[in-house]
């Protein structure tokens, strides 16, 4: 039998003896395994991202498959998007008060409530609930189809399926997230002003007037369309966990968690970087 | 051993009518991590000739088939379709020569979320954009009845049995009327009866259709029914290529063993 240590000095021919032994350590091994891992993963994804852009641009375009994930991913996401967004809302908006109060700050309310939605809290909600549903679904659907040979079928069909399915569904996952923030933003406002007025009342124009006092463009609409980038993050991944699963019910479940695991993390050190690109770019 | 080496492979030559043959693979080798699956397979079908692939679970028959379409690559060796090689072609290049051929999967793979009128239709929909729907319909009617399913029309995948299942699933191969047919073990899974009546429908199709066909099974009796010619694949090889009678009287041990077992 051939034991770790050696098989890896062996196979690295190391010029120093000693780095052979740390290589050959189980957690430096296991460092190793998870980088190279990692780095694999990441080639793969790019390869599939290159398939998809491909077959997204030459025709024939699946407009009809497009239209249908609009619907799936746009309308039947609303709900869920609209009420985490109007939970938002309350929430922000009891704390700002109860913070705002203590500082003697309260006329600032509206104003507070209303750049927390529209700056941050509106797109990662909606990013990381659409993560949730999307990442699990498309995860899962794709996944099923790829075990039960539906996916082999569609090539054998001469269809390409980067075509017909993973470009559909990252496009409409591109297209309808920052719609999707749009509507988790006004229901966040509507249910900030709701709680406010329950407090002290005051009518839902003078909220908005009050909130958006000195607001431009530059604050509504580059954080709604960063979750485009979010679309394109929770659909690639999705469809590319989805389409490499392998083995039965075990690889649909592993597809569908992983799919949600990796679309939310990638969507959060995403937000790091855009949120700082657009102090950059849209000052 | 009776090996196929004394079959003359000439995958780029001619068959008896001129044409190359339509399916030819010369040397094909492909190997999976730590199992060598095909080591040096060669063989040719002609139009309007069926030939069985027979061997144990594992012994690389459904690789083969996979790699026939196209949706597995070998490792080295020519795949040629028609006379042209598709073993480096990319996913697009692909769908012309995709086109010219039906693929039966084992477990049917119909579309779960389509009915049955939609799965035949799928092929049609992708690739005879002029026809209009009424025609589609009418050609897709004309494919179930074909295989005994048009009553099934509007019936979902799942709410059918196994044997329906197969009937439609070489409905939607037929749709663009390939000349070559590959079955992934038509009728495993199925009871006798289903069995036997998927046999007459490959045969019938076989002889309206005159396609060259390529049928894995483990089912002998299925294999001597529907195929005029037979191979034996082990440990990666072709252990002997002939009719179902030559078979039966080789004196090699494992092809022995295989029959006795079957």
């Amino acid at each position: 039998m051939i034991d770790g240590k050696s098989e890896t000095a062996a196979g690295l021919d190391l010029p120093l003896p000693w780095l052979g032994t740390i290589l050959a350590f189980p957690p430096v091994r296991a460092s190793k395994n998870l980088i190279y891992g990692f780095l694999e993963w990441f080639g793969e994804l790019a390869i599939f991202f290159w398939r998809v852009v491909r077959a997204a641009v030459t025709p024939p375009f699946e407009f009809r498959e497009l239209f249908r994930q609009l619907d799936e991913i746009g309308s039947k996401s609303l709900p869920v998007v609209a009420l985490a967004g109007g939970a938002i809302g309350v929430v922000l908006s009891l704390e700002a008060r109860h913070s705002l109060t203590r500082f003697g700050a309260k006329s600032l309310l509206p104003a507070a409530v209303v750049f927390a939605v529209i700056d941050e809290s509106g797109p990662i909600i909606t990013g990381l609930v659409a993560s949730g549903r999307l990442g699990a679904g498309i995860g899962a659907e794709l996944a099923s189809m790829k075990v039960t040979e539906q996916i082999d079928a569609i090539e054998a069909s001469a269809v390409n399926p980067y075509r017909l399915l993973a470009a559909p569904r990252i496009l409409a996952c591109i297209l309808m997230l920052p719609l999707l923030t749009l509507a988790a933003d006004f229901c966040g406002l509507a249910m900030g002003w709701v709680t406010q007025t329950l407090a002290e009342p005051v009518t839902f124009s003078r909220f908005i007037n009050d909130g958006f006092r000195g607001a431009t463009f530059n604050d509504l609409l580059p954080p709604a369309f960063k979750t485009a980038v979010f679309g394109l993050i929770i659909g690639l991944i999705a469809c590319f966990q989805g389409m490499r699963t392998r083995g039965g019910a075990e690889g649909v479940g592993r597809a569908a968690t992983s799919s949600v695991v990796l679309s939310s993390l990638f969507v959060i050190v995403a937000d790091v970087v855009l949120v700082k690109l657009i102090l950059i770019f849209f000052p | 051993m009776q090996t196929l080496d004394r079959v003359a492979i000439n995958p780029g030559g001619t068959g008896q009518d001129g044409n190359p043959p339509a399916v030819a693979l010369a040397d094909l080798h492909k190997s999976f991590v730590t199992q060598n699956v095909l080591n040096g397979i060669s063989l040719t079908v002609s139009r309007g000739e069926t030939l069985a692939v027979l061997g144990r679970s594992g012994s690389g028959k459904s690789v083969l088939l996979k790699i026939v379409i196209g949706l597995q690559k070998p490792d080295s060796g020519s795949v040629l379709i028609h006379g042209r090689d598709i073993a480096g072609l990319a996913l697009d290049q692909l769908g012309d020569v995709r086109m010219k051929m039906g693929f039966l999967f084992q477990h049917a793979a119909l579309y779960d979320s389509l009915t049955v009128e939609q799965n035949v239709a799928f092929p049609l929909q992708h690739h005879k954009r002029e026809m209009s729907a009424s025609e589609r319909r009418g050609r897709v009617l004309e494919l179930l009845a074909e295989v005994g399913m048009e009553r099934a029309l509007e019936k979902m995948p799942s709410d059918i049995s196994g044997g329906m299942q197969k009937r439609v699933g070489l409905a939607r191969a037929l749709a663009l009327e390939p000349d070559i047919l590959l079955l992934d073990e038509p009728t495993a899974g199925l009871d006798p009866i289903s069995a036997s009546e998927i046999d007459d429908l490959v045969l019938k199709l076989q002889e309206e259709h005159h396609m060259a066909s390529i049928v894995v099974t483990h089912d002998l009796h299925s294999a001597k029914t529907i195929a005029g010619r037979l191979i034996l694949l082990h440990d990666g090889k072709i252990e002997i290529e002939g009719a179902f009678e030559e078979l039966q009287h080789s004196d090699v041990e494992f092809v022995r063993e295989f029959l006795k077992h079957s």
